[in-house]
C-alpha cells in the first residue's frame, strides 16, 4: 500500500521532536479526524535554520510530516511557502489515493508556522 | 524475521485436512449434484454429507436446514431481504443492534429505503446489546430481530437466549449472525430457539467463498438469488462442490475439536490482555472483560493512532488489526467500538489480535515484547501525550 520511501520515513522520521524556543508554530488536523500534526520552526537570516515536527496519525501522516520538514530545511521563507502537500506526497514516491486528502497535512502545518513566524514580526 | 499471524478475524487458513478432502473435487469427482447419473448422485451425497456435518455444529437436527451460500455476506443478506420481503403482510418493523457487521446494517439501510423501519438497539460500554430496549421496541409489528451471536471485533457474546424469549413472545423471528461465534462458543439452534443463523467457512478454517445459513423449518422466507432451484429454491446456481464439502468437513474438526481449543485460545487471550494492560500505561481493554470470545484480544492507547501501530508491528512481523479510521474503507472510526460510546480519538487508538489454531504462548510473549517500546515511540512522536508520559526525551 505505501511506497518503500514512505515506509522509510515512518520507520525513520526526520527532524522529529520539539523546538522550545520556536520562532514560529503551526498545528493543522485535530485527533477527532485521526490526524494532528505540529510544526516548529527556527528562523535565521530569513532562512529556516531548524524545522521540528510532532504527529498524530497514521504512517503517512507521519511520514508528511517527516518528508516537509526535510524540504524546508534551509529554504528560505518565501521557499518554504510555495512547498505544496504534492511536493511532498511526490517526493514521497506518491501516497495511496485515499490518504493524500486526509493525511496528507505536513505542508499546511509548515505554513501555519510560516505565518505564526510572520505575525510576531518575523525578520530574523 | 519471525511471522505471527493475529488477524484471525479477517482471515483464517484452511485447515490441511480440510484442503485434502476438498481436492478430488476439483479434479475427480466433478459431477452436477442435480443430475440422476453416478457422479451426480455422488455429489449429492457429498454435499448431503457436508450438509449434516454444519447442522451438527449448530445443534440443528434436521439438515434439511441448512442452505449452503457464496459466502456469510450473502447468508445475511439472504435472511434479512427473504424474511422481510416474504413476510411484508405481516408488518414492516425490523430490529437490529448498532454493532452488527455491515452486511446486516447495510442491508437493513437498504430496506429502510423501500418502506421497512429499521431500529438499532444501543449497547452498554462492553459492547452488550440492550436486552431492556428491545422489549420496548417490539411491537406487533416487528417481523424480523437479527443480533449477532457475538461480536468478532470486541469479542462480546451476547444475550442470545434471553433476546430468543422475547422476541417468540412477540411472534416476530430471531436471525442470528453466528460468523465470529461459530466453532469457538458452543451453538444450540434448537435450545437457544433461534429461527435462522448465518455461518462462514473461513471462519472455521474452512475454504472462503462458502456460507450457510440454518433455516428452521416453517420459516417464512423467499430467494433473493433465483434460477434452476437448488438449495430448495432458496439459492438458486449450480453448487460449489468442492467449497461445500470443504466446509462440511471444516465443520466437522472444530465440532471435535472446540472445547480443547477454546480453552487453549482463552489462556493466551488472557495472557495477553493482562500483559498489554500491565505493561503498556494508560492503556484500555474493548469488549467485555469476561464474556468474550477465547481468542479476541483489542485493547486502546491513548495518544497514538491505530494504523501506525499496525504499520511498527508488521515491521517486526505481526499482523494485526485495527478499528482506526485509516484502516477503514469509509475512513470511518469502527462503528462497533463507537457504539460502545468511545470518542473518535479513542476508537483510532484500538489495535485487535485475534488468535487462531497457529499461534502459541511464544507468539504472545513475543508481542508482548514489542509493545510497550512501540507506543513508546509513537508516543513521543504524538503532540498529544502529556509530557509526565514519556519524561525529557
Amino acid at each position: 500500500m505505501y511506497s518503500d520511501k514512505v515506509l522509510d520515513h515512518f520507520r525513520n522520521p526526520r527532524n522529529m521532536g520539539e523546538i522550545p524556543d520556536a520562532d514560529g508554530v503551526g498545528t493543522v488536523g485535530n485527533p477527532v479526524c485521526g490526524d494532528m500534526m505540529t510544526i516548529y520552526i527556527k528562523v535565521k537570516d530569513n532562512r529556516i535554520a531548524d524545522i521540528k515536527f510532532k504527529t498524530f496519525g497514521c504512517g503517512a501522516a507521519i511520514a508528511t510530516s517527516s518528508m516537509t520538514t526535510e524540504l524546508a530545511k534551509g529554504k528560505t521563507i518565501e521557499e518554504a511557502m510555495k512547498i505544496t502537500r504534492e511536493d511532498v506526497a511526490r517526493d514521497l514516491g506518491g501516497l495511496p489515493p485515499v490518504k493524500m486528502h486526509c493525511s496528507n497535512l505536513a505542508a499546511d502545518a509548515l505554513h501555519a508556522a510560516i505565518k505564526n513566524y510572520l505575525e510576531k514580526g518575523g525578520k530574523k | 524475521m519471525r511471522r505471527v499471524y493475529l488477524d484471525h478475524a479477517a482471515g483464517r487458513p484452511v485447515d490441511g485436512r480440510v484442503l485434502e478432502t476438498m481436492l478430488p473435487y476439483f479434479t475427480q469427482k466433478y459431477g452436477n449434484p442435480s443430475m440422476v447419473h453416478t457422479p451426480g448422485n455422488e455429489a449429492r451425497e457429498a454435499i448431503e454429507t457436508a450438509r449434516g456435518r454444519v447442522a451438527k455444529l449448530i445443534g440443528a437436527s434436521k439438515k434439511e436446514e441448512i442452505i449452503f451460500t457464496s459466502g456469510a455476506t450473502e447468508s445475511n443478506n439472504l435472511a434479512l431481504k427473504g424474511v422481510a420481503l416474504r413476510n411484508r403482510d405481516r408488518g414492516n418493523h425490523i430490529i437490529t443492534s448498532s454493532i452488527e457487521h455491515m452486511s446486516v446494517i447495510n442491508v437493513c439501510k437498504d430496506l429502510a429505503k423501500q418502506g421497512f423501519e429499521v431500529t438499532y438497539l444501543p449497547v452498554d460500554r462492553y459492547g452488550v446489546v440492550d436486552v431492556a430496549a428491545l422489549e420496548k421496541e417490539l411491537t406487533e409489528k416487528t417481523i424480523l430481530v437479527s443480533i449477532m451471536y457475538a461480536n468478532g471485533e470486541i469479542g462480546t457474546i451476547e444475550p442470545i437466549r434471553e433476546i430468543s424469549e422475547l422476541v417468540h413472545d412477540h411472534g416476530a423471528l430471531l436471525h442470528v449472525d453466528a460468523v465470529a461465534a461459530a466453532g469457538q462458543i458452543p451453538i444450540d439452534v434448537e435450545a437457544e430457539h433461534i429461527d435462522l443463523l448465518s455461518l462462514s467457512s473461513n471462519d472455521i478454517y474452512g475454504p472462503r467463498g462458502v456460507g450457510a445459513l440454518y433455516i428452521k423449518t416453517g420459516t417464512r422466507i423467499m430467494p433473493i438469488i433465483q434460477g434452476g432451484g437448488q438449495e430448495r429454491g432458496l439459492r438458486s446456481g449450480t453448487e460449489n462442490l468442492p467449497g461445500i464439502v470443504g466446509m462440511g468437513k471444516a465443520a466437522e474438526i472444530i465440532s471435535a475439536e472446540m472445547e480443547t481449543e477454546s480453552r487453549r485460545l482463552a489462556k493466551l487471550r488472557d495472557k495477553m490482555i493482562r500483559g498489554i494492560l500491565e505493561s503498556v500505561p494508560v492503556s484500555f481493554l474493548n469488549g467485555h472483560p469476561t464474556n468474550r470470545l477465547p481468542n479476541n484480544v483489542n485493547v486502546r492507547f491513548s495518544y497514538i493512532e491505530g494504523e501506525s501501530l499496525i504499520l511498527s508491528l508488521d515491521m517486526e512481523g505481526v499482523a494485526c488489526s485495527s478499528g482506526s479510521a485509516c484502516t477503514s474503507k469509509t475512513l470511518e472510526p469502527s462503528h462497533v467500538l463507537l457504539a460502545t460510546g468511545l470518542k473518535h480519538e479513542e476508537a483510532h487508538g484500538s489495535l485487535l489480535f485475534t488468535l487462531g489454531r497457529q499461534n502459541n504462548e511464544e507468539d504472545v510473549d513475543y508481542v508482548l515484547g514489542l509493545l510497550p517500546g512501540i507506543v513508546r515511540r509513537l508516543r513521543v512522536m504524538s503532540p498529544l501525550t502529556p509530557k509526565e508520559l514519556i519524561g525529557d526525551v
